[in-house]
């Protein structure tokens, strides 16, 4: 793809599109990725409150799988996870291994 | 019709604002700023503009808030002085990088330390690199008229900058001169209705202001940004000459005073240089051809212009109101730079004056105009910077 001069540019670096954040995958940013553990979860959503951004994916009221494109595995979710009789529904484990 | 009056430089500089209505005014006080901005939330309370005033807790906020209301797409002002131009610095760099004609006078005020609330020229020249337009202004008149023109060109579609307008301190804003006031429908028109570029408020158009922008397009960005303040001294020009068919006053983007034929020549910003032109009245009067440049458009500065105006002189003094320590005067700078392109030079000298609002004398300007005679005549040329006015 050519790349942009500086005569092309809109003015104030201003983006006239909404939504055009979805395109950056900040998933790739992840070191340690959270996974879940259905036989422990609770559907207590917390996990879905708590994720700084919109990566606990939710339908009809049920807590489904993570969204890793954007997950940038801070790990929020499974702290706060009060999981089921001591047992976490999410556990962080580390990327590429 | 304009109507005469006497008034102070803030007061005439609020009228101004007064006349234009803008939409939002982002307001915190500081000496010798605070009168004109007092004036203008008067006009608020009384009704008379339909502004929205912006009480903030710090100009860093002021600036904040002047963003956040010109990106929503509103027209938008402030004013500030010194230690509140500095406070704003990181957002000066933003209201010019996102293209936002915000108008700000600049009351010009000393900078700590030691606290000092007069007139010098340092708190404007450290904004000099933010990218906002600068507008300089001599008396009340021309920072009245400067701050109408002002909007004209910040807000003009081919260039979408902020827009400072200075003046000194205490000197030109406490102080009561004569001068005319134009109509208010006269300015109303003259200024026009605010136009948009991209509004955040127009919710149909979705749209981000402030994007993360790194190696691969940021030096594209401020080579745009170099390129728009290279449009803008035409424009500055074209509203000059529709702004003196509305008020007979003329602009360029600096004044020119007996310069035509002057062998020796002073350069000197704001009101200094209205004590300065008397003095050169009495040199030609002695049959020394004087002459003097008040520059008026410092940023972008016109160094083409500059260097052909001063080209036939022989000696030049660049005086400066502030100081760069270790370094020259940022106006001798400008001027030393314009002046380098030139084939045949004058010789140039660097007087510091007026730091903290040190009176500036006729006295003062008689000894440079002097020591410039003399080395026009072939006089050595002793010391480059030297500060004038100073107790040994």
């Amino acid at each position: 793809m050519k790349q942009k001069g500086w005569k092309d540019l809109v003015p104030g670096s201003v983006i006239l599109e909404g939504g055009s954040a979805a395109r950056f995958k900040t998933g790739s940013w992840r070191a340690y990725r959270p996974v879940w553990k259905e036989e422990n979860c609770i559907q207590c959503l917390f996990c879905w409150i708590y994720c700084p951004d919109m990566s606990v994916k939710v339908k009809d009221g049920k807590r489904g799988e993570f969204d890793y494109d954007y997950c940038k595995g801070c790990g929020i979710c499974a702290l706060e996870c009060p999981g089921k009789k001591g047992n976490k529904a999410i556990v962080m484990e580390e990327e590429g291994t | 019709m304009a109507k005469v009056v006497a008034v102070t430089g803030n007061e005439a500089v609020a009228n101004a604002l007064r006349q234009v209505n803008p939409d939002v005014c982002g307001i915190y006080p500081i000496t010798p700023q605070t009168d004109m901005m007092q004036r203008y939330a008067s006009f608020i309370s009384d009704g008379k503009v339909d502004t929205e005033a912006v009480l903030v807790e710090s100009e860093h906020s002021s600036m904040s808030a002047c963003i956040g209301a010109s990106a929503a797409g509103g027209r938008v002002v402030t004013a500030t002085s010194s230690q509140g131009l500095a406070l704003m610095w990181e957002m000066l760099h933003i209201a010019a990088g996102d293209r936002l004609p915000i108008i700000m006078p600049v009351v010009n005020r000393a900078l700590s330390a030691p606290l000092n609330i007069h007139g010098d020229h340092s708190d404007a020249m450290g904004a000099r690199d933010t990218g906002w337009i600068q507008i300089w202004s001599e008396n009340g008149q021309e920072a009245y008229d400067n701050t109408i023109q002002a909007f004209r060109i910040g807000e003009h579609m081919d260039i979408r900058l902020p827009v400072m307008v200075c003046m000194d301190g205490f000197i030109i804003s406490h102080s009561i001169e004569r001068m005319e006031y134009l109509d208010d429908p006269e300015v109303k028109n003259f200024v026009g209705p605010f136009k948009n570029l991209y509004p955040l408020l127009d919710l149909d158009k979705p749209k981000s202001y402030g994007p993360l922008i790194l190696t691969d397009l940021y030096h594209e960005y401020k080579r745009a940004q170099h390129e728009v303040m290279l449009k803008t001294k035409d424009v500055v020009l074209e509203v000059a000459k529709d702004f003196e068919k509305l008020s007979g006053r003329k602009y360029g983007l600096f004044e020119s005073y007996r310069l035509e034929d002057a062998d020796i020549a002073l350069v000197i910003l704001n009101s200094a240089a209205g004590t300065s032109k008397d003095v050169i009245d009495e040199f030609r009067g002695k049959g020394i051809k004087a002459g003097l440049l008040k520059p008026r458009l410092f940023r972008p500065f016109p160094y083409e212009e500059v260097a052909e105006a001063l080209k036939n002189t022989k000696a030049v003094c660049v005086m400066d109101r502030s100081d760069s320590f270790g370094g020259y005067g940022p106006l001798f700078m400008e001027i030393s730079s314009a002046l380098y392109q030139l084939k045949q030079k004058p010789a140039l000298i660097n007087k510091i004056y007026g730091l903290g609002g040190r009176d500036y004398l006729p006295s003062h300007a008689e000894e440079v105009l002097q020591e410039l005679h003399e080395i026009a005549q072939g006089g050595k040329l002793k010391i480059i910077k030297e500060y004038i006015g100073v107790r040994e």
